[in-house]
């Protein structure tokens, strides 16, 4: 290090120490914010809005947006904004499960890869390779026409096509850890196989795993919102976002509203779990 | 030359010059005067401002800093207040910056010649024939062979040498009148190093100007008309380099000086604590065990590895070596020569392709993993980059209970006087050992990289460039404490370096390695009085030192 980057550093280090966590910046704390609102949403969606997500009132059908109805009505008269609340639930849910699924499924192959030797190695990465090279949403749609539709079909298909993509990462990162110095160090001082892999193999392989997964939600609610507006996910009339954007196809030129806020509500969750995400990520890499 | 001023002529000149980060004053008033076809050093530790000072002048202080001067000319010309843009066009112009480390300072993905023309198609309205030609002329004046060839290579596929002659080209590229060198040769091998010197003699000579920015007083003293001693951010002394070095006034300096280890017999301390601590001239016994079995001997070594497409190379061949219990046996070569390998042999963290290495009177590198492993306390290791071989998620004190662990004992049980102890061995204050290892110095680091080897109450250390990275008067704290645990625990060092200076320094008896064999060995007195191999004799001309 030259005598600028260490001042630097000590820099960052001193004021990183002075407000610890507190050091929070406005994109974290508003995505944070949007998170805890759905969180709500999804825990006691009748706290933020009363209304019945189902309830029919055909009087009202294609209400814009306006002070008594926020985000508008659908066809059949429901307030959007009663939908989008209740259906937070249901995408949270799907997103958080299927990048659970994710998740597990990776790091069993990773692992499995990045430390079963040379043969389970190369079987385990053809194995990866070959998943690679289907699109993902195909291979959702394949366990769709096996399974049938669903909203726990989808949670599996996300799941299980995005898990390539974390072994891959698991089984480098893991790689990387076994041939690192401090591995070495610990081979050197006469510690055993099993308590290298738990001291400083695992932790330090898994570390990333959390930023991983809070990017992963934000994805694979994208992904099955996709499934279930090409109705193949959760069906109609459940208040799920992807379901919803595909009821307000049909009226798009005319009733804008029934597409848009459900849309806006995917997108603003995926980046919400973005931001969040990188910001784990950075800490921890920081540390 | 564009510019051929008459020599005397001031190609830097600054008065009162003045940084600060915030409310931390760096570099507080220094006056600095190169002229043309001079060498004026700044030397100073780390931290005193001495890389500060020389990036100011190229208005590279850094984001954060507030650089303030009565006067900063370059070539005449005011440079004070320049804006970011006016500042780019005068680097590269009026003076060149050579920095250290070329690996990072070159783009991996692109060739050389378009890296060094970068300078010509900022500054100049050159035509690209016009630019290829100077810039192959560039890579000839700064000594790169085949610059046909070099032109098209990119930084990887060059030696380490090769890629600091590189990045000199493009300082040079523009012919700027003063070139600004922050530590050039910290990174290179000796003979590597001796030709950079070289080289930076020659521009001298043909009348360019030269800021050089070194911890190390022996390649300041090869090179250098004047001497300027920073500390704390002022110069402590300044004057011509014979006369400084010899005899010098300031206690900085005295202490620089002192820190040089080349010529220095064992045991005589490097450091100002150490020698307050020990008066130079009392000689401390060691014992000498000679009938003992060595504590640890290779018979035959060799290994190979495998290259991408079937062939293999040969790291190591044919090495023996034996290490007296209590003695150091120094390894010295250049990067390459196979000594970091032999340390992975002698660790058995790698099986040899023939011969043994054993421990004691037993076997070592024969043994099968889970034989070696209740013997594996006895052998410790400190490496050159101290930071990679600790857990980025421990803190010092996990680190250092994590290596008093031993079979058979409760993982969870107090170690806190034990961790105490190991710290106060290495000269360490309690504070550290909430601190992670990013956030210590580097003396820092190897100190608790050292006390993690002895916490099993190692017989053997393997030192591998233990103090390579630092500069002259941390590594003269380091290898002063090496010394002194040696003495009081009775430890056998294998003591690794490219550096001939600190290998004499701290062996007994020496082996020279050079491409994978061991050309000479012998008592250290021996073989750097009167060497016999060439290739020894080479590696001793190259080195620089001090003439007094």
């Amino acid at each position: 290090m030259t005598e600028l980057e260490a001042q630097a550093a000590s820099a960052v280090i001193r004021r990183g120490r002075a407000s610890g966590f507190r050091r929070i910046g406005v994109a974290e704390g508003l995505s944070a914010a949007f998170l805890a609102f759905l969180l709500l949403a999804a825990l006691a969606p009748d706290l933020i809005s009363p209304l019945d997500p189902l309830g029919i009132d055909p009087a009202n059908a294609f209400e814009p947006p306006s002070f008594g109805q926020v985000l508008g009505t659908d066809e059949s008269g429901r307030s959007i904004f009663s939908r989008v609340v209740h259906g937070a639930g249901t995408s949270l849910l799907i997103g958080v499960a299927a990048s659970t699924i994710g998740l597990g499924l990776g790091t069993i192959l990773g692992v499995l890869a990045g430390s079963g030797g040379r043969i389970v190695d190369f079987g385990v990465s053809r194995f990866l390779e070959v998943l690679f090279a289907l699109p993902g949403l195909l291979l959702a749609l394949f366990l769709i026409v096996i399974v049938g539709p669903g909203a726990l079909t989808t949670t599996l298909a996300v799941g299980l096509s995005t898990a390539p993509g974390y072994a891959r990462i698991i089984r480098s990162q893991l790689i990387t850890v076994r041939g690192s110095a401090y591995v070495e160090a610990a081979t050197v001082l006469g510690l055993g196989r099993m308590r290298i892999l738990a001291r400083h193999v695992l932790p330090n392989t898994l570390a990333p795993l959390f930023a991983l997964g809070t990017l992963g939600v934000g994805q694979a609610i994208v992904w099955a919102s996709a499934l279930s507006y090409l109705g193949l996910g959760a069906v109609p009339p459940s208040p799920e976002w992807g379901a919803m954007l595909a009821a307000g196809r049909t009226y798009l030129s005319t009733a804008w509203w029934m597409s848009v806020f459900p849309g806006l509500f995917i997108v603003l969750t995926a980046i919400c779990a973005t931001v969040l995400g990188r910001a784990a990520g950075n800490r921890t890499r920081r540390r | 030359m564009r510019h051929s001023p008459a020599p005397g002529a001031a190609l830097l000149s600054v008065t009162n010059l003045r940084v600060d980060f915030g409310q931390r004053e760096v570099v507080q008033g220094i006056d600095l005067r190169v002229a043309a076809g001079e060498c004026l050093a700044l030397v100073g530790e780390s931290g005193s401002g001495k890389s500060v000072t020389a990036r100011s002048v190229l208005g590279l202080a850094g984001s954060g800093s507030r650089v303030r001067a009565d006067t900063m000319e370059l070539s005449g010309r005011s440079v004070l207040d320049l804006s970011a843009r006016q500042w780019a066009t005068v680097r590269g112009r009026d003076a060149g910056l050579i920095s250290q480390d070329a690996l990072v300072s070159l783009d991996p993905l692109r060739p050389i010649g378009r890296e060094v023309g970068d300078a010509l198609r900022l500054h100049t309205r050159l035509t690209p024939t016009q630019r290829r030609a100077r810039v192959l002329e560039a890579l000839g004046e700064a000594g790169l062979d085949n610059p046909e060839v070099r032109f098209r290579q990119r930084q990887g596929e060059l030696s380490g040498g090769q890629r600091q002659r590189a990045l000199i080209a493009s300082a040079i590229a523009l012919r700027p009148p003063l070139l600004i060198a922050d530590e050039p040769t910290t990174a290179l091998d000796v003979t590597v190093q001796a030709q950079v010197l070289d080289l930076l003699r020659g521009f001298k000579e043909r009348g360019i100007g030269i800021l050089l920015i070194s911890h190390d007083l022996a390649v300041v003293a090869e090179i250098a008309d004047r001497v300027a001693v920073l500390s704390n951010g002022v110069i402590v002394e300044q004057g011509a380099t014979a006369e400084l070095l010899s005899s010098p006034t300031s206690a900085e300096t005295r202490k620089l000086i002192a820190a040089v280890p080349f010529g220095r017999p064992r045991g005589v301390p490097l450091s100002h604590a150490a020698r307050m601590a020990r008066p130079a001239g009392e000689e401390v016994p060691r014992s000498s065990p000679r009938q003992d079995p060595p504590a640890l001997r290779a018979v035959g070594l060799e290994k190979r590895f495998r290259l991408p497409g079937g062939k293999s190379v040969t790291a190591v061949a044919d090495v023996s070596f034996v290490l007296e219990p209590g003695r150091t046996l120094g390894l010295v070569g250049e990067s390459g020569s196979g000594k970091s390998t032999t340390a992975r042999l002698a660790l058995a963290l790698t099986p040899p392709d023939a011969g043994e290495v054993t421990l004691g009177t037993g076997a070592w590198s024969r043994l099968r993993e889970s034989e070696r492993r209740p013997l594996r306390a006895l052998v410790g290791s400190v490496y050159q980059d101290a930071l990679s071989s600790f857990d980025p998620r421990l803190t010092t004190s996990d680190i250092l209970t994590d290596a008093l662990w031993k079979p058979g004992r409760s993982r969870h049980g107090n170690r806190t006087r034990e961790v105490h102890h190991l710290l106060s061995t290495v000269g360490l204050s309690p504070d550290v050992l909430t601190r992670r290892p990013l956030h210590l110095s580097g003396g820092q680091r190897q100190r608790v990289a050292i006390a993690r080897a002895l916490a099993s109450e190692p017989q053997i250390l393997i030192l591998d460039e233990p103090v390579s990275a630092l500069d002259v008067s941390v590594q003269a704290t380091v290898l002063d404490l090496l010394d002194e645990l040696q003495r009081e625990l009775g430890l056998s060092y294998l003591f690794i370096s490219h550096d001939l200076g600190v290998v004499q320094h701290m062996s007994d008896t020496v082996a020279v390695m050079h491409s994978g064999r061991i050309v000479e060995t012998g008592p250290t007195p021996d073989v750097f009085g009167r060497p016999s191999h060439p290739y020894t004799r080479r590696l001793l001309a190259a080195s620089p030192r001090l003439p007094w």
